[in-house]
């Protein structure tokens, strides 16, 4: 990988405000990622989750405030050279209909090709470690709108591993996915982090699977940030109560640990407590199973 | 027993260690382009034969190399050859300039004779002839400002914080039909003589074409077609949508601005030269991309089924009815639109939709 050894990038933003035709989003928001992990936005929808998103990926330019990668505005740096540091693979993109998943993945090389230099050993090496990391080889040739839903997603992700960013933007990966697709996804990301060290944030709908695969979870209400931290420290029925207005219950995932919210609704009552009540402070870490 | 062949492979890599060049080599698309050229060649000779005085192909060669009788010289070289000329250089543009904009808008229907752009040019060469009897260049000047005003207007009014293919289209379709019904309007309000002559204009013409019209839109084509195929890298990651392409670092706006410009520039021309050649842009992108098994208009496809695409109407415009020269552009539609609807229901039968 072109950054492996470096140290991983610093993605801050600074005195955020995003709005759309004047319409504020998001505003006065301060966020860190952490570098070289994983983190989950989080919130309802409408939230300001994937604006903000789009805001650090630059496909949206801040009324105010900035931000930031390494120090330095992104709107400083040159689009290429920007592509080359960080990823953004939006919310159900759309590939032509014909296109080959190879050509896909391919295209994910593009800030690393100039006229005449458009196949490179590098671009090949790339996107044929792409294809593996999804398990895709075999479906190269195939056209991206032939795939399963599942597949097409990682046929995308695959085009954002090609191209080789230190930082990678994912917005709502598992929309439109099966449950053990979501779950395949997920697996993926956690390789990508792992093996890499690349820095991962995305926008998750799920919270179990925000609590489950991040490290950093943000919590987002109205276009500011309620919480963030690891799950296991921020997450408790409060949070959820206030972040999406829900009346659940937060009991230890039986395999992970992590927080594991279970809905009440209207039409059911909570069973006496067995280890824990649906109200404790929130900042408060869950009590361990 | 036969060995079966390797499946052929859809793209061969190659990288040549100096100069240090790489990229990827389309079989299947080389051949189709090899193929096209080979039959507009043909066609282009055999346009130079026919006529009312027929010239064998040897006497062709003569005159074009100089060594045929005057009479013979003056036929092929002032009379035939810029027809020919003039087909090859408007089909080439058309066909480019379509791919462009369908690659553009990621639309298959965003071609410039749906989106104003030649009704604009239209209106304006159609307001010469009938309120000032306007003639000759001053048409092709008139017809170069139509196509780039109007581009012009559909970029302005389409613009809020950028341009999206979409609202290109719409505001397009708008404006083609202010000048559609401008135009018919010039049309009632003209003389019968002047009406008569625009409507020639209208449907698209090569009959009369001389070097007057072949040198403008020559050096439009030498300039704007490399500059289409030098975008069409970047053209790749804007077919995944603006967000993926933006991510990718692609700068967006100022990429769609110049491929508008270019395509613009290529359909002014075009148009100026020998009128709305009808679907020519619209339906060369989209059989070149059927033939070469692309997912987007391939730009020198385009340009090489473009140019057969003219090249073959006009011959058919000339020849289907004894006697009667048919303006080029009522055979392109009817030409042009069986083979696009034949590609697309094999398409469909195969199971792989249009």
């Amino acid at each position: 990988m072109p950054f492996e050894g470096k140290p991983a990038p610093v993605l801050s933003a600074l005195g955020l405000r995003l709005a759309y035709d004047g319409r504020v989003v998001v505003d006065g928001l301060d966020l860190t990622v952490p570098p070289g992990a994983i983190t989950a936005i989080v919130g309802a929808n409408a939230c300001g989750k994937s604006t903000l998103l789009r805001a650090l990926a630059r496909l949206l330019t801040p009324a105010d405030g900035a931000v930031l990668l390494d120090g330095g505005d992104i709107r400083a740096v040159p689009t290429r050279e920007l592509a080359r540091r960080l990823g953004i693979l939006p919310q159900s993109p759309i590939a032509p209909e014909g296109l080959t998943v190879g050509d896909l993945v391919g295209r994910g090389r593009s800030p690393h090709q100039t006229w005449w230099r458009q196949w490179s050993a590098a671009d090949e090496r790339a996107v044929k470690g792409a294809l593996a990391a999804t398990g895709l080889t075999d479906l190269a040739d195939r056209p991206v709108d032939e795939l399963s839903g599942g597949q097409r997603q990682r046929a995308w992700i695959a085009m954002a591993i090609a191209q080789e960013t230190s930082v990678l933007l994912l917005d709502e990966p598992t929309t439109y996915l099966d449950l053990a697709h979501q779950i395949d996804v997920l697996d993926l990301v956690i390789d990508l982090n792992r093996a890499e060290g690349r820095t991962v944030v995305m926008v998750l709908h799920d919270l179990n699977h925000a609590c489950r695969y991040a490290d950093h979870m943000v919590a987002m209400k109205a276009g500011r940030i309620i919480a963030q931290g690891p799950p296991g420290e921020i997450v408790d029925a409060a949070l959820v109560t206030e972040v999406f207005g829900l009346h659940c219950e937060v009991t230890p995932d039986p395999v992970t640990g992590t927080p594991m919210i279970v809905p009440i609704g209207r039409h059911h009552t909570p069973k006496p407590p067995t280890h824990q009540a649906s109200a404790h402070p929130p900042g408060h870490p869950d009590p361990p199973s | 027993m036969a060995k079966p062949l390797p499946a052929p492979r859809a793209a061969i890599p190659f990288r040549l260690a100096f100069p240090p060049v790489s990229g990827v080599l389309r079989p299947r698309l080389v051949a189709v382009c090899l193929l096209l050229a080979a039959l507009a060649a043909g066609a282009f000779c055999v346009g130079l034969t026919l006529g009312d005085v027929p010239v064998p192909v040897a006497d062709v060669v003569a005159a074009l190399t100089g060594q045929a009788d005057g009479g013979t010289r003056f036929v092929v070289v002032e009379l035939r050859l810029p027809r020919a000329l003039t087909a090859v250089l408007v089909g080439v543009a058309f066909g480019v300039a379509g791919a462009m904009f369908q690659t553009m808008t990621r639309n298959p229907l965003a071609s410039p004779d749906m989106i104003g752009i030649t009704q604009g040019a239209s209106t304006a060469v159609v307001a010469g002839i009938v309120l000032f009897q306007a003639g000759g260049a001053a048409l092709q000047v008139l017809g170069v400002a139509g196509a780039v005003a109007t581009a012009a207007l559909i970029y302005t009014l389409g613009w809020r914080r950028g341009t999206t293919g979409y609202r290109m289209i719409l505001i397009g379709i708008g404006l083609s039909w202010i000048c559609t019904s401008a135009t018919d309007f010039l049309l009632a309000h003209g003389s019968r003589f002047e009406a008569q002559a625009a409507t020639g204009w209208l449907v698209g013409n090569l009959n009369g074409r001389t070097y007057d019209h072949v040198v403008p839109l020559a050096l439009c084509v030498a300039l704007l077609v490399p500059a289409a195929l030098l975008l069409g890298r970047l053209t790749r990651t804007l077919q995944l949508g603006d967000d993926v392409a933006l991510g990718l670092g692609t700068p967006v706006q100022r990429v769609r601005l110049a491929l508008l410009a270019t395509a613009v520039g290529l359909v002014a021309f075009g148009t100026a030269a020998a009128g709305p050649v009808a679907f020519v842009a619209l339906a060369a992108p989209q059989i070149a991309q059927r033939l070469a098994g692309t997912a987007w208009p391939p730009p020198a496809t385009s340009a090489l089924t473009g140019a057969l695409m003219v090249l073959a109407a006009d011959l058919a415009a000339r020849r289907v009815l004894p006697g009667v020269e048919l303006p080029v552009g009522v055979v392109s539609g009817a030409l042009g639109a069986p083979v696009l609807l034949w590609l697309l229901v094999r398409a469909n039968r195969a199971g792989s939709g249009g």
